[in-house]
């Protein structure tokens, strides 16, 4: 049998289990997308620029937990993934990008459409491939699959030239796929590198019985482990409060008393206050990332510091630690769950429910049905807890983390380590295709979903049960909010001089369009389009002064965060 | 002889094109230093030896981690009984002395 390497490439994306890719066709992958159009078990879904194929991609990576596939053509096709692509290293998201290449024949010498493809990558992927011969993809791929999901995700671009593509080759029988290539997680996640030994979960159940203000600090590692239900049970065993990063929403039931929010610089004040006191910070799937930490010597000062990673480089990076191993935090608990003691912890409880009290969130007055936070509070009593929500980046992303009450792993895709504007709208797409039977809801800003507004497009063609909600402010609400508070309120640049009609827009694009300008009953009106499954666009006027609060200044530590104070 | 203002790191790494610049390229992206280096094909195999003459600060552990990481790399050690002076020859070569 005779095989191109375009054909390959398709064969191995499907046995994989590919059933989806996103991207845009051009010269240098073209031979590709000819083998893609023989396959029946694919659907390519044509994104309007390559940056939303990217967040599409993620939008399926990040809530299946496994790598998700988007294509690209040379040169110009590779500059505009490259966002989507860093911002997936940032958060840990298994992708596997394929971009075509110009022929080998032409590669150093300025071709049309030439970029080093593999040399823009290195900085901002796990590992790159160039394939230089079509039977190198038997390899490539499968490889490339596993390096993306093993230990801690990532993304991996394979860059193949448009003659390997058209290379045929003969193959007298499909090679057998590799049973080290399964893709399933569980497999990925027992190697030996990745379990503790009896010693050290002896070493840990000691540290943690031993304390009396013992807090679990929790990310993004918990989610790609699954293991949220252990963890639940983990803490409710030995009554251990929970603070999550933002990428570790929805780890832990957001209604639950031992459940703390989200720490850091736009914590609430009590959350911050809380981790001043605990003795023992048990930091599981996280790598004290600045926002989290604030000023990092004053991060935890009273505590000894446990710290579970897939990740080995994570472990004693920014912060030292008294015990610290390289696991797979799911096997770590599955473990450690048998040697903690039951405890009901009454002391530290207590102490906890009077910082809560004399500390809370400063929610707003619910008369002001408006205001951003009460927006957001009210959209979830709306929907169901399976509910996705994507956001864009600044303002509504952090009142959507303080506000939203996240219940389930995988419910909240957020940009958290880029802080790419313009992830929200594509990564939606990407979680509806992964998720047909669930509301996705993109909350955005009117700055961000300039940016990548051209995936209404998309949306329209695929007709897809997503709300994109604009809180709409008029500026660039996150950098004025800083230009007010660090920059004398010198504002240049965050207003805006014009601001288009979303509602007409979305129209124009053939989807739903909803104004709230004149509308008196916000809630009631929300709730009859969240009932809808269909996708739309609402555009909800906010206070363009509206601040996130509480805030911790630059190089401050977390507990001099300021506008904590209580409101009524 | 080990100094303590220096330490070299060993690595073996597959032969490929790309190796090179995934190991400067991660001094780089990490704000490593990166005083010197030294790189030859292993006889006989598809590997390569490389030393690197880095600075001997608290940063060497993490160093090395990354390099763990990196997917041509197959094996990192600091080199305790390695030469320093070869690099000192070169370093002379190299200023023209
Ligand atoms: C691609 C990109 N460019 C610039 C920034 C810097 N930035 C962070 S938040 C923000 C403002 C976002 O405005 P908007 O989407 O309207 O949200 P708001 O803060 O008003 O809720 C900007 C410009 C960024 N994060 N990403």
């Amino acid at each position: 049998m005779k095989c191109s390497g375009g054909e390959i490439i398709i064969r191995l994306l499907e046995e994989q289990g590919i059933d989806k890719i996103a991207g845009i066709p051009g010269g240098a992958n073209l031979p590709m997308y000819h083998a893609l159009a023989k396959s029946d078990k694919i659907q390519h879904i044509l994104a309007r620029h390559e940056q939303g194929a990217g967040f599409i991609a993620q939008g399926i990576a990040r809530t299946t937990g496994k790598a998700a596939v988007c294509f690209a053509t040379s040169g110009p096709g590779v500059m505009n993934l490259l966002t989507a692509i860093a911002d997936a290293k940032l958060d840990s998201i298994p992708l596997v990008a394929i971009t075509g290449q110009i022929p080998s024949s032409l590669v150093g010498t300025d071709a049309f459409q030439e970029v080093d493809t593999c040399g823009l990558a290195i900085p901002i992927t796990k590992h790159n491939f160039f394939v230089s011969s079509a039977k190198e993809l038997f390899h490539i791929l499968p490889e490339a699959f596993r390096v993306a999901e093993e230990g801690r995700p990532g993304p991996v671009i394979i860059d193949i030239p448009k003659d390997v593509q058209l290379e045929e080759i003969e193959i007298d029988i499909w090679p057998a796929k590799d049973r080290n290539n399964e893709r399933s997680i569980d497999i990925y996640m027992n190697n030996d590198k990745a379990i503790a030994s009896l010693e050290d979960i002896d070493q840990l159940a000691e540290m943690i019985n031993g304390s009396k203000k013992p807090l679990l600090y929790i990310g993004g590692g918990i989610l790609q482990s699954n293991s949220h239900k252990l963890l639940y049970d983990f803490a409710k065993k030995n009554s251990i409060p929970v603070a999550s990063t933002l990428m570790g929403l929805g780890c832990f039931p957001s209604n639950d008393p031992l459940y703390l929010g989200m720490l850091g610089m736009h914590g609430a004040p009590y959350t911050n206050l809380i981790l001043n006191e605990t003795d023992l910070l048990i930091a599981f799937g996280v790598r004290f990332d600045d926002r989290a930490t604030g000023k990092i010597a004053e991060f935890c000062p009273k505590a000894s510091i446990i710290h579970v990673d897939i990740d080995p480089a994570e472990l004693d990076k920014n912060k030292s630690t008294n015990f610290s191993l390289a696991a797979d935090i799911r096997l770590v608990l599955d473990e450690l769950i048998l040697s903690i003691e039951e405890n009901q912890r009454e002391g530290w409880i207590k102490e906890i429910t009077a910082i809560k009290e004399d500390y809370p969130f400063p929610m707003k007055k619910k008369e002001d049905a408006y205001h951003p936070l009460n927006l957001i509070k009210s959209i979830g009593s709306m929907v169901e807890d399976d509910t996705i929500i994507t956001t864009d980046v600044g303002q509504h992303q952090m009142w959507v983390a303080q506000a939203y009450p996240f219940q389930k792993p995988r419910t909240l895709l957020t940009s958290g380590g880029l802080g790419t504007m313009g992830f929200g709208l594509p990564t939606a797409i990407g979680a509806a295709l992964a998720n047909p039977d669930k509301k996705v809801i993109c909350v955005s800003g009117d700055g961000s979903i300039l940016m990548n507004l051209q995936e209404l497009a998309t949306l329209a063609d695929l007709n897809l049960n997503i709300t994109i909600i604009i809180l709409n402010n008029g500026v660039l609400g996150m950098v004025r909010q800083l230009q007010e508070l660090f920059f004398q309120e010198t504002y240049i640049s965050t207003k805006f001089v014009t601001n288009p009609d979303f509602a007409s827009i979305a129209k124009n694009f053939g989807i739903k369009g909803y104004d709230f300008k004149n509308n008196q009953e916000p809630e009631g009106t929300l709730q009859k389009i969240l009932s809808l499954s269909e996708p739309c666009v609402i555009n909800i006027p906010i206070d363009s002064s509206e601040n996130v609060m509480p805030t911790v200044p630059p190089g401050a530590a977390n507990h001099q965060m300021i506008g904590g104070k209580k409101y009524a | 002889m080990p100094r303590t203002t220096d330490v070299i790191i060993q690595l073996t790494v597959n032969n490929h094109p790309g190796v090179m610049s995934n190991i400067t390229g991660l001094f780089t992206r990490r704000a490593f230093n990166l005083e010197g280096i030294l790189c030859g094909r292993l006889e006989d195999t598809k590997t390569s030896k490389m030393y690197l003459l880095v600075n001997n600060d608290n940063r060497i552990n993490q160093i090395i981690k990354q390099l763990e990481k990196l997917y041509d790399v197959l094996e990192v050690s600091i080199c305790t009984n390695c030469d320093y002076e070869v690099f000192d020859n070169i370093h002379q070569l190299i200023q023209g002395k």
